[in-house]
């Protein structure tokens, strides 16, 4: 994290070696999941990888579970609004190998009024964050034991962390 | 003539001054019937153990804890859609009111998460500085969570003692930025101004102090019996079960897994910096708790480390364009002066781009995800609050439970809920 290298975003230098470890996922993934991967992204010693949506419990299942990748800790799962586009959402999930001490993001798209899989089988860290997630963005988490708002009163209407929700709100 | 107990109480019965032997059965029988009632009980948002506004639905069967069902969101202020409203220097206030206990760690984590995004580094005096405020905050921080956390469960002359610790940091701090809770003590690219010239003096008179008062509170309670048997073998989370609930900090280190980010992915200065992480062995409250306060030992050692070697020099970037100029060049300078209004008024831009960052709060990993779309106000903020994540494993860990067990469980997670509910 000291190490600020200034690099343009996109680019694919890998010349620290954590990027080289990192890289691993990737051609880990390409050999797993050929043509899968829509997209990779190298910034500033991060990696992240965009699936499609169908595919994220594969993917994370894999990405567990597979002995040289070991990502086994979910550090942190949410949503983001981008109006513009047609799938608006975007579901990111930072994910964290202990044993091997390497992080990647991997980010799928998801539609307004689309069923997200759910990943409460894999990490239980998931439970309170899909809840948020939900709360926040209204993005409807398929397999979830239980989807409710957790931040807001269970009767508030809308979302707010859309960007079509005023930041000071209705009432 | 002496009598049996039996006909005491059948005469007295008889004067309908007792309840009859038959009488007394029924009685006897209901209380026993009590430990089989279920009941769903209501704890919080006030309640003076939940650590701050939290409501906790709980299904009871007698003493006994079946179902746990936190429901967070009395402190719910609208953080991430308002960090999405302002320049990057104008968020750091609000990320205090987060983690308000332990406000630095919370602002450093969202100015390390920045400076990464910049690409910016920070100056050598810079990061000493960051590292002995940081860990001073960890040692209040973890102080509140000591006095708290051992007045619940009855230990009650531990809190006043512990909060006269406090006060000593607390004044520090104010020596430092003029403010003991919400510090705002942090810019991107360094500090605003350097310390002044006692600081040192006053962070060696607290450190040399500290481990005679650790030892006070290690001798009220490490081997006091009533305390252990409250806190040991309750609680309980396996390593796997901690990982898989993404527990960080004390909470994970309890259940032995070796993680810190102070260690695994160091910033500011603690790659420079030796010290040990504890851990625990069985993950209960107990050794939560020897956890938490191994760490305030640490942290002392890890201070002395930063105070010896803390070179001289600037606090700021000197890059241009994100450093915000000091009152000195502001007011002799006119393209300083021109910077000063033009970073006030118009925030500097970053590149777009997206970053995840973390470092060791008390509370466990602080983290910030920030989108940016170039410009100077970012597109997504979020924080990745350990206290909201810690949260999820209590239902795991306190069912099962009897419900005095669950304010011990409570207390040993460390949440504060200005950050589970930003």
């Amino acid at each position: 994290m000291d190490d600020k290298q200034q690099e343009k975003p996109g680019s694919a230098t890998a010349d620290s070696i954590s990027q080289e470890i990192e890289a691993l996922a990737v051609r880990k993934l390409a050999e797993k999941f050929p043509g899968l991967v829509e997209e990779v992204i190298y910034f500033r010693g991060e990696i992240t990888v965009l699936i499609p949506k169908d595919k994220v419990i594969e993917v994370c299942t894999f990405l567990r579970d597979d002995p040289d990748l070991r990502y086994n800790m979910m550090k942190d799962m949410t949503g983001c609004d981008y109006p513009e586009r047609e799938q608006r959402f975007e579901v990111i999930y930072q994910l964290y190998s202990l044993p091997y001490n390497q992080h990647i993001r991997v980010k799928a798209r998801v539609g307004e009024d689309e069923p997200m899989p759910s990943v409460t089988l894999l990490w239980h860290a998931a439970y309170f964050q899909e809840k948020e997630a939900y709360d926040m963005l209204g993005i409807k988490f398929v397999g979830h034991q239980g989807l409710r708002r957790i931040l807001l009163p269970e009767d508030w209407e809308g979302y707010p962390l859309r960007k079509d929700y005023p930041l000071e709100g209705y009432h | 003539m002496s009598r049996s107990i039996e006909e005491s109480t059948n005469e007295l019965a008889g004067y309908g001054l007792m309840p009859s032997p038959n009488d007394q059965r029924q009685i006897v029988d209901a209380q026993h019937d009590i430990f089989k009632q279920e009941v769903t009980l209501n704890m919080g948002p006030q309640h003076p153990s939940t650590h701050g506004v939290l409501r906790l639905l709980i299904d009871l069967e007698g003493e006994i804890v079946t179902k746990i069902t936190p429901d967070p969101g009395y402190l719910h202020r609208g953080m991430e859609k308002l960090g999405e409203s302002m320049f990057y220097n104008q968020f750091i206030p609000y990320t205090d009111r987060m983690d308000y206990i332990a406000a630095f760690t919370s602002e450093q984590a969202f100015v390390i998460a920045v400076e990464k995004l910049l690409g910016v580094t920070v100056p050598e005096r810079a990061k000493y500085i960051r590292v002995v405020l940081a860990e001073l905050q960890r040692i209040a921080s973890h102080l509140l969570w000591l006095g708290t956390h051992v007045m619940d469960i009855g230990a009650i002359t531990v809190f006043l003692y512990s909060m006269r610790e406090r006060e000593a940091i607390l004044d520090i701090f104010e020596s430092y930025c003029g403010a003991r809770l919400t510090l705002n003590a942090l810019r991107v690219g360094g500090l605003p101004q350097d310390v002044p010239p006692i600081f040192k003096e006053k962070v060696r008179e607290f450190i040399d102090g500290m481990p005679a008062h650790l030892a006070e509170y290690n001798g009220l309670l490490a081997e006091n019996p009533i305390f252990l048997r409250r806190i040991k073998g309750i609680g309980v989370i396996s390593a796997e079960d901690a990982i898989s609930f993404g527990l960080t900090g004390a909470s994970l280190r309890g259940s032995g897994v070796n993680y810190d980010v102070r260690k695994a992915a160091p910033y500011d200065a603690y790659d420079r910096m030796e010290f040990d992480v504890p851990l625990g062995t069985t993950g209960d409250v107990y050794d939560r708790f020897l956890c938490r306060m191994e760490e305030m030992n640490q942290s002392l050692r890890i201070i002395r480390q930063a105070l010896d070697q803390m070179p001289d020099g600037p606090v700021m970037t000197d890059d241009v364009h994100i450093a915000i100029p000091s009152r000195d060049a502001t007011m002799s300078s006119i393209e300083a002066m021109q910077r000063h209004f033009i970073i006030t008024l118009k925030g500097f831009t970053a590149p777009a781009g997206e970053i995840y960052a973390g470092i060791e709060s008390p509370k466990g990993e602080l983290g910030y995800y920030i989108v940016s779309r170039g410009g100077s106000i970012p597109y997504r903020v979020h924080v990745r609050a350990p206290s909201f994540i810690n949260l999820g494993a209590i239902p795991h860990m306190a069912e099962g439970e009897m419900i005095a067990d669950l304010v011990a469980v409570i207390g040993s997670i460390d949440i504060v809920l200005g950050e589970v509910d930003r």
